[in-house]
């Protein structure tokens, strides 16, 4: 099930966990108003975590906690403290990539 | 004479050396298989060994058993793959060219990953069951284990079999009611993952199971320690579990010589095309099982889904014709449920699993996503077609290595 829905002035396409179905339509802005419903305040540490998670996604590289943890551009610790409660889960949604998932 | 190297006589390996002694001619190629290992393993068995449903004999045959005639094969370490040189030197310090390598020395468990989980407490009330070790150490355990809390715990994604700590959960219910003591234990069902089951269908089908069987699921745990003197488990949220009896899936990673060789990612796995399966590290090696890169399932289908294609893509190497990019993430997999029950699914890297029947097309007789008793037929067969067939590179039949979409219940989903 595909759901469209308005953030700021953009209209974009979500499943029905609110994950985008289409990286190309995401800005700065949805992430922020994304973030917004996570309950995060974006700072530059922030963003350089989600630019790093796109950029991954573009490559197809599977994301996991420990490949976030290994890039260098931030820790495992910090990583949950940005992102509480789930740091990958949410942080995939503000960068507006598929949310993670097993194979059932 | 030209040289083809398989590093590694596990599923994949053992695959591939059958498939290739019959398609390439003897008098140009010399086959080679390494791995340091004389046992070769029925994985899969691993799972009901704790629960004394298999013995141990079940589980393990010598390796050489499975080597076809005309291949060398090598028991010794390996220390590293010089690709720039086209060699394998061993920890004996012999080297090994090769005109074409295969890698398949698979994924093993690394409990070193995370804090506290080897040392003392390692196989006394910590245990895994991905190895033969740790199989039989928790069978002993459970043997005499008098109840409390069971903890089924899978450290961190990706893993091998990544269904196989859930069926665990399952016969743990199934054993502790058989034994008379299901009301003597608590089980929780503690993953990184959002949920026990992320697919729609799939959570959608299954998760009355987790009901039915009493498991707590407690979602998004990503482990920093394991506490062993207090018994806890606790997260990077600093959130803590307590048990009596840990089962953990520790960190799975490939092989250290990957990282000696200089390539592989941050879990060691070999990076992968993921359609031709030949390493994007050099065109001459190529990578096949659990010890690639994909993204897909950790498991012996899809070793066995590969081996087709990568015989096929070694031939049009050789010949120099374009390589097929027809690897699609097929996987089949057998879930038990317990009690003489299971599932099975059938997916690949875009279509989730879904209801239907398989393998003919609305007769079965196998149901997809759905628990029923044929299907646990189905599984322990598939010891003897393991033993018999896969391995030896026998086509199974009617099972393609594509995934067919006929007899799916397929709706049109967007993930």
């Amino acid at each position: 099930m595909v759901i469209e829905k308005t953030y700021g002035e953009l209209c974009v396409t979500c499943n029905e966990q609110g994950y985008l179905t289409d990286l190309s339509q995401w800005t700065k802005e949805v992430g922020a108003e994304i973030a917004k419903e996570e309950g995060i305040e974006m700072t530059d540490r922030h963003w350089e975590v989600i630019n790093y998670l796109q950029d991954q996604c573009r490559k197809e590289v599977p994301l996991s906690i420990r490949k976030v943890g290994k890039s260098g551009i931030v820790s495992i610790k910090e990583f949950y403290q940005l992102f509480p409660k789930g740091p990958l889960k949410i942080s995939s949604r503000i960068a507006g990539i598929p949310k993670p998932v097993s194979c059932i | 004479m030209k040289e083809l190297l398989i590093l590694g006589a596990g599923t994949s390996g053992t695959m591939m050396v059958n498939h290739l002694r019959k398609a390439l001619p003897k008098k140009e190629w010399n086959l080679t298989i390494v791995d340091q290992e004389e046992t070769h393993y029925y994985q899969p068995g691993f799972l009901f060994l704790p629960f004394d449903l298999y013995k141990t004999k079940d589980v393990k045959k010598k390796i050489e058993k499975f080597i076809p005639k005309g291949v060398n094969l090598i028991q010794e370490k390996i220390d590293r793959i010089d690709k720039g040189n086209d060699n394998v030197i061993l920890k004996n310090k012999d080297i090994l060219k090769y005109d074409i390598l295969i890698i398949a020395t698979g994924t093993n468990i690394a409990p070193q990953e995370i804090e506290g989980m080897l040392g003392e407490h390692w196989y006394k009330s910590v245990f895994d069951f991905y190895t033969y070790e740790g199989a039989k150490n928790l069978r002993n355990k459970l043997r005499t284990w008098e109840g409390g809390k069971l903890v089924v715990h899978i450290s961190e994604m990706p893993i091998k079999c990544p269904v196989a700590p859930l069926e665990f959960a399952f016969l743990a219910d199934s054993y502790f009611i058989n034994k008379g003591m299901r009301d003597k234990v608590d089980i929780t069902f503690v993953t990184p993952m959002s949920g026990a089951f992320t697919k729609p269908k799939a959570t959608e089908a299954l998760n009355y199971l987790l009901e039915q069987k009493n498991i707590k699921v407690i979602p998004d745990f990503n482990i920093e320690r394991v506490d062993g003197e207090n018994k806890k488990i606790i997260d990077y949220a600093e959130e803590e579990i307590e048990y009596d009896l840990l089962v953990t899936v520790p960190t799975n990673m490939g092989d250290e010589m990957i990282e000696r060789s200089g390539f592989g990612d941050e879990l060691n796995y070999v990076p992968t095309d993921k359609n031709t399966l030949q390493s994007t590290v050099k065109d001459n090696i190529f990578a096949i099982g659990d010890a690639t890169n994909l993204p897909a399932s950790k498991a012996g289908s899809v070793a066995h889904f590969e081996a087709e294609i990568l015989t096929e893509n070694i031939k049009r190497y050789i010949e120099g014709k374009e390589l097929k990019k027809e690897f699609d993430g097929h996987s089949n997999c057998f879930i038990e449920t317990g009690h003489g029950k299971a599932l099975l699914i059938d997916f690949n890297y875009t279509q989730e699993p879904v209801k239907g029947t398989f393998p003919f097309p609305g007769i079965g007789p196998l149901s997809l996503l759905k628990e029923t008793h044929m299907n646990h037929m189905g599984k322990l067969a598939f010891k003897w077609i393991y033993w018999n067939m896969l391995i030896k590179g026998k086509h199974i039949p009617f099972v393609s290595a594509k995934m067919d979409t006929a007899g799916k219940q397929i709706e049109e989903t967007i993930n």
